[in-house]
């Protein structure tokens, strides 16, 4: 097995410092279809540090998403444990403790980019009023000062998809689960977004976990990036990107850049080089 | 290195454009074409009764039921009253049961295993032939009326609720759930929702149905009601007035019908832009 667990933790021991925002050990999850069952995590062992932005990206089908199902509570582990804060937490109790976005916005079909964005803290039991108020002074840092009272059917894929941003962001937790947000959207939609979320960021430090099929993508938003193998995944590489955030367009073709999407693609398996540790 | 944002208005980003509204003209014609085809008909049906000298009684001329509906508007109107109140009633009452019936078969797996099937399979029976059991057990009044009108109007409704309650997002409700959404706040945010326009359905379906309910128990025994009209005026030959009891009846049942439509467009403005707009094509 590679040396990929418990990176990120020990640094922090080191320094003393508060434990991972998010802390995932062993978990080994399985996903029920019918009568099969198919083991789809096969051990993950992962921390990310408060205010890191680590990106997970591995073959289609190999468990991202059911990796962040797991995280956010909605799914059971077979065996494993995760730690937000530090603290070991049930499903039940990792429930509503970050703030979850998919490639799907999952707007609701009733209700206008206002009250979308609002829907989140009213959830957290914030009046529908105050939380209205909320979401409206934030519409024109998202770009939507003029949509507010369109419904969804009314807006562009990418106005769309920052209506769900705003939601998640207003959610107010400090973890973020992204599960290809920008996927569903064209190219020129998804660098603007991109450029964007890395603003947001810069402005409201978060943790993120990202999942991405897209390598580019990964390196050019995360602090880590976390290669899986296909199902059931396990760590096939973890790559540092140091390069410090934000960072902008010429990094995309810069030789740090080329020399870690290398290292990326080889644990994917893409290239033969043996970039990989594998 | 510049930090400025990048532009966010993308290509995609514009709002849909608005095609200019049809011209009123248009509008007018389009509305107007079933009116003129009535018209049409009505004038046929006056012409061929007129110039055949069929018997009144067997089949009178349109300004003959006209004449009648205007003669008679008090006997017309007293009744349709009645026949109005035993649909309003029976369709509240279909309404609450409906809506609460999908609600616990939707909220209990038991009721939907055992229930659900039979509620489908209920739906093939012909309700109205109760009439005759209900005049039995409830006499003439009002009573067994509402309770056919109910039982007619029911069955769609409750149906059309319980597939809209199942039809809610599975990936919006794990959505919620993350973010810490208990069942009820589910529920009220998305199931519910999701469910209305399917409600809208079933009750458009289930007011047509109730004026046929209405009708039928008032056919198998009543008092008063254009039912009741209708058959005391067959019975005398009085063909005209049967014919101005089912105009009032048709009136009726569009009015009633149109009334949900225009209550569905008020409940959900959100319906008109999935037909109208496409985005991302």
């Amino acid at each position: 097995m590679p040396a990929s667990s418990q990176i990120g933790l020990s640094e922090a021991r080191r320094q003393g410092e508060r434990p991972p925002a998010l802390e995932i050990r062993d978990v080994v999850a399985s996903y029920v279809e019918g009568r099969r069952v198919l083991p789809v995590l096969g051990g993950i062992s992962l921390a990310v540090e408060e205010g890191e932005f680590v990106a997970v990206v591995g073959p289609s089908g190999s468990g991202k998403s059911t990796l962040l199902d797991v995280i956010a509570g909605l799914i059971a582990p077979e065996s494993g444990e995760i730690r937000l804060d530090g603290q070991p937490l049930a499903e039940q109790d990792r429930l509503g403790r970050s703030a979850y976005m998919r490639q799907r916005d999952l707007l609701l079909p009733w209700r206008t980019a206002l009250d979308n964005a609002a829907l989140a803290l009213e959830v957290a039991g914030v009046p529908r009023r105050e939380a209205r108020e909320r979401a409206r002074a934030r519409l024109p840092e998202f770009g939507l000062e003029a949509f507010a009272d369109a419904y969804p059917a009314q807006l562009s894929g990418g106005m769309r998809q920052r209506v769900a941003f705003l939601r998640t962001v207003l959610a107010g937790r400090p973890l973020l689960l992204l599960d290809e947000p920008f996927g569903a959207l064209d190219a020129l939609t998804r660098v603007a977004i991109q450029d964007w979320l890395v603003e947001l960021l810069e402005r409201e430090r978060r943790t993120v976990l990202l999942v991405t099929h897209d390598v580019d993508e990964a390196i050019y938003l995360a602090d880590r990036v976390v290669v899986l193998t296909p199902r059931p995944a396990r760590i096939a590489h973890v790559e540092p990107v140091t390069t410090p955030r934000p960072r902008h367009r010429p990094f995309l073709t810069s030789p740090e850049f080329v020399a870690h999407k290398a290292r990326i693609l080889a644990a994917l398996g893409f290239l033969d080089d043996g970039g990989g540790d594998r | 290195m510049t930090t400025e944002l990048p532009p966010l208005e993308t290509d995609q980003d514009r709002p849909l454009r608005v095609l200019p509204a049809p011209s009123r003209l248009a509008l007018v014609r389009q509305r107007l074409a079933p009116v003129v085809l009535l018209i049409a008909v009505l004038a046929v049906w006056e012409i061929w009764v007129r110039w055949d000298n069929t018997p009144r009684w067997f089949l009178p001329p349109p300004s003959v039921i006209a004449r009648t509906l205007v003669n008679d508007r008090a006997l017309l109107a007293e009744n349709a009253w009645v026949t109005l109140r035993e649909i309003l009633l029976g369709f509240v009452v279909a309404l609450v049961a409906g809506v609460s019936s999908a609600i616990a078969i939707h909220a209990s797996r038991l009721l939907e295993r055992a229930l659900y099937p039979i509620l489908v399979a209920s739906q093939a029976i012909p309700i109205v032939a109760l009439a005759p059991l209900l005049l039995i057990w409830f006499g003439h009044g009002l009573t067994p009326k509402i309770i056919v009108t109910a039982l007619v109007a029911f069955f769609p409704i409750t149906v059309n609720v319980v597939d809209g309650l199942r039809s809610a997002d599975r990936e919006l409700l794990n959505l919620l759930r993350a973010l810490g959404a208990g069942r009820w706040a589910r529920f009220r945010l998305v199931t519910f929702p999701t469910a209305l326009p399917y409600l809208f359905s079933g009750a458009r379906i289930g007011i047509a149905v109730a004026v046929i309910g209405a009708v039928f128990g008032e056919l198998v025994g009543a008092e008063a009601g254009l039912g009741h009209l209708l058959t005391l005026s067959a019975a005398n030959l009085r063909t005209d007035r049967v014919f101005a009891c089912v105009a009032i009846l048709a009136a009726l049942a569009v009015c009633l019908f149109s009334l949900v439509a225009v209550l569905e467009r008020l409940v959900l403005p959100w319906r008109r832009f999935l037909v109208a707009a496409q985005p991302d094509a």
